[in-house]
């Protein structure tokens, strides 16, 4: 393989952060090269990624690890819904990154870094579980020089997720981001985070061996876990375990995904962790769980009108038991974390329709959603920052006291509920036209859900926003005396909201752009015959030192 | 190109079912070493079901057939199971981490309340609504005095004294 080719770049979204993970570990006594260490290797992600939108667009690139050729080896695949993803998701990092540096989790500020370790530190953080030591609490125990290597291992896993191109590839994928975010929802180890980290932990661990599970059945009913080899050969699968497969992928990703019945452990556990942790959770995890269903109903199932409609019903309970539950949310975070469930019925609604506009739609959704979720995440962490609260009945007047802050609040918010020119309303529109499309009745009954979860959205942050921003301070409310916030936060998250703008300004060639990841995705063809470049006959193994026999069963 | 016999034997898949009941049953306790228990004896479980999931021993794949008479059993299974096995390992030695912590700083490592339920199960204890219903809540302005602050031509007589706004039949005094 020509090392200067195109295929060179496919794996280094998830080389190069896990090498500057063992190589920031290592210097973990050296803040300064951590920081630059992260800081490049997101960059050359995010170049990468780059690289791979303009080469996947042509034809989905391939590139087979170790030497041995799909299926007998693994294979990276960067087709252009992954090169859009890896994109996305790289940008999103770059920016949470340079956000967390500024905050001063990674490096504690300047304070003394309690790695919790011997009797004199855990007595001193008991001491700081006292109710009236909070802010200590949140801000004291922070250990740190972890953070940047587990971040990295985060952005590796997530690349993974998205560039495998074989189900136990995707399962490894899944479990190094969610060991990352294991250890960076409990960083610290503080009473709230441990209790919120118990549940999450849990919840991804079951997760996780239901997905396994589902890979060994696919394995035991099919002889392969290739994804191209596994579009060809499912279809010739029974129907009735092809459909048990098919649910238990869908029980898998859907926990991971957080939709509507199995979503309950995600507004718990997300508002917990520091505000960056948060707003890459937000933006990320819960779309590699979209992703993943995306990928597997699509490319591996013939449609299946059953699931289908179960998806369907599902994506209606997520968007308004979601929006619903944010509604009711006197946190900002908690309220964040419901809309995020709620918009992940979107998706699902996209996914579930199962025709090219719909899932075109359903992409650029994500994407519009990746940048919006974690740009209010930050703006959320900017607001607890400057007034140490992100209680509502507590926060007030903030559009005078800090008008940047309001603006940066305010255009993301909008964007999030759908208000006209913004991408959100762009994606919005996308999804009610391939419903309408449809035109079953079950699709109007979710196109009707979707303007009332859109209209409930726009309730619940213009109430925020009122009770945040717009209403008169409190007058019992003390703000902290570090009233100042730093360029290094308040540049990422502007940088992040100005992204989301320019979605729309972009929106056309985006949408194109998603249309034609969605044509990929649909038409199985493409896919498999970029992974079986000379149309390798089923069921054989091809490989450099080539075989004559026939192998597999 | 010989059938392979892909028929599993009985006692692998009793093992994977005891082993899936006893986990599960774990799993759904509120302890967090027993959970991870659960977890363990589940993980087992699964991989056990790859295994089976390999089938019987059969010809050696990829390599040529004379390279041994042998029959070789599917390494593509063991390598899966051995990669699974890793990752329980290291997620397992999380998990333990996390309970010896809650253990810490609770004295317990059981999984507690979801926030939403705590308070919730506090207002049920205390009888109080879970909203605050901004009807009862005593404005700064009464409506009187926020009537006199404006020119009305047809302004309704003085008021019985007493009456404050908000108390009045709309709020379900004949219930």
């Amino acid at each position: 393989m020509n090392l200067w080719s195109v295929q060179t770049l496919v794996p280094l979204p998830v080389l190069v952060p896990l090498f500057a993970a063992g190589l920031a570990l290592a210097l973990h006594r050296h803040a300064r090269a951590q920081r630059v260490i992260s800081v490049v290797a997101l960059s050359v992600v995010v170049a990468a990624a780059a690289g791979l939108v303009v080469a996947a667009r042509e034809a989905p690139v391939v590139i087979d690890v170790g030497g041995w050729a799909a299926p007998v080896g693994v294979n990276l695949v960067a087709d252009p819904l992954t090169a859009l993803m890896l994109l996305v998701s790289g940008v999103v990092l770059l920016c949470v990154l340079l956000y967390s540096m500024a905050q001063g989790i990674a490096d504690g500020d300047g304070r003394k870094a309690p790695a919790v370790q011997g009797t004199e530190d855990i007595r001193r953080i008991l001491e700081a579980q006292d109710p009236d030591a909070d802010e200590a609490r949140r801000r004291d125990v922070l250990p740190v020089a972890i953070f940047h290597p587990t971040f990295l291992i985060l952005a590796a896993g997530v690349a993974d997720t998205f560039l495998a191109g074989d189900l136990f590839n995707l399962y490894v994928g899944f479990e190094i981001l969610l060991a990352a975010s294991y250890v960076l929802l409990t960083l610290g180890g503080t009473v709230e985070r441990i209790r919120a980290g118990s549940v999450y932990v849990v919840v991804a661990l079951v997760s996780s061996l239901v997905f396994l599970l589902a890979v060994g059945l696919t394995y035991a009913a099919t002889g392969t876990v290739n994804m191209a080899q596994l579009a060809e050969r499912l279809p010739d699968v029974d129907p009735g375990i092809r459909l048990g497969i098919q649910a238990l992928l869908l029980l898998a990703f859907g926990i991971k995904a957080a939709i509507f019945p199995l979503s309950a452990w995600l507004p718990d556990s997300y508002p917990t962790a520091p505000a960056p942790v948060t707003a890459v959770f937000a933006g990320l995890l819960t779309k590699v769980g979209v992703y993943a269903i995306l990928r597997t109903q699509t490319l591996l199932f013939p449609r299946n009108e059953i699931l289908e409609v179960v998806l369907l019903v599902l994506a209606l309970a997520t968007m308004l038991v979601g929006i619903l539950g944010a509604v009711a949310q006197d946190d900002v975070k908690r309220l964040l974390s419901f809309t995020l469930v709620s918009h992940i019925g979107y998706m699902i609604f996209g996914v579930a329709l199962a025709t090219t506009a719909s899932t075109a739609a359903a992409i650029f959704y994500v994407v519009h959603h990746i940048t919006v979720q974690t740009a209010l995440f930050l703006v959320v962490g900017l607001v607890e920052r400057r007034t140490g609260t992100t209680s509502l009945e507590r926060l007030g007047g903030l559009a005078t006291l800090a008008p940047g802050l309001a603006i940066l609040f305010f255009v993301p918010a909008m964007n999030l509920a759908g208000v006209p020119p913004l991408s959100g309303f762009l994606g919005k529109v996308g999804l009610l036209e391939a419903g309408v499309l449809d035109g079953s009745a079950l699709a109007w009954v979710l196109v009707t859900g979707s303007v009332i979860t859109s209209l409930l959205t726009l309730y619940a942050v213009i109430r925020a926003w009122n009770k945040a921003f717009w209403q008169p301070r409190p007058d019992e409310q003390e703000l902290p005396e570090e009233t100042g916030l730093p360029w290094g936060m308040v540049g990422p998250t502007a940088a992040l909201v100005a992204v989301s703008v320019a979605l729309t300004a972009v929106a056309g060639p985006l949408y194109d752009y998603a249309e034609h990841a969605a044509r990929v995705v649909m038409g199985d063809a493409i896919y498999v015959d970029a992974v079986f470049p000379d149309g390798a006959p089923r069921g054989t193994g091809e490989s450099d030192e080539v075989t004559t026999e026939e192998g597999g069963p | 190109m010989t059938v392979l016999d892909t028929v599993p034997s009985a006692a692998l898949l009793l093992a994977v079912g005891v082993l899936f009941a006893a986990g599960v049953y774990l799993l759904l306790e509120r302890s967090l070493t027993r959970v991870l228990l659960g977890f363990v004896l589940v993980g087992n479980g699964v991989n056990l079901a790859i295994l089976v999931a390999g089938g019987r021993a059969g010809t050696p794949p990829i390599t040529r057939a004379d390279a041994g008479a042998e029959p070789m059993s599917d390494p593509l299974a063991q390598a899966m199971i051995l990669t699974s096995i890793v990752i329980t390992l290291a997620l397992v030695a999380f998990v333990l981490a996390m309970a010896y912590r809650s253990w810490q700083l609770h004295g317990h490592d059981e999984v507690q309340d979801d926030l939403e339920d705590t308070r919730i199960a506090q207002l049920a204890d205390r009888d109080a609504p879970s909203y605050a219903d901004s009807d009862a809540i005593d404005p700064r302005v009464t409506l009187d005095e926020e009537a006199a602050t404006v020119r009305d031509e047809v302004a309704l007589p003085e008021p019985a004294p007493g009456r404050r706004p908000g108390t009045g039949t709309r709020g379900g005094g004949d219930t």
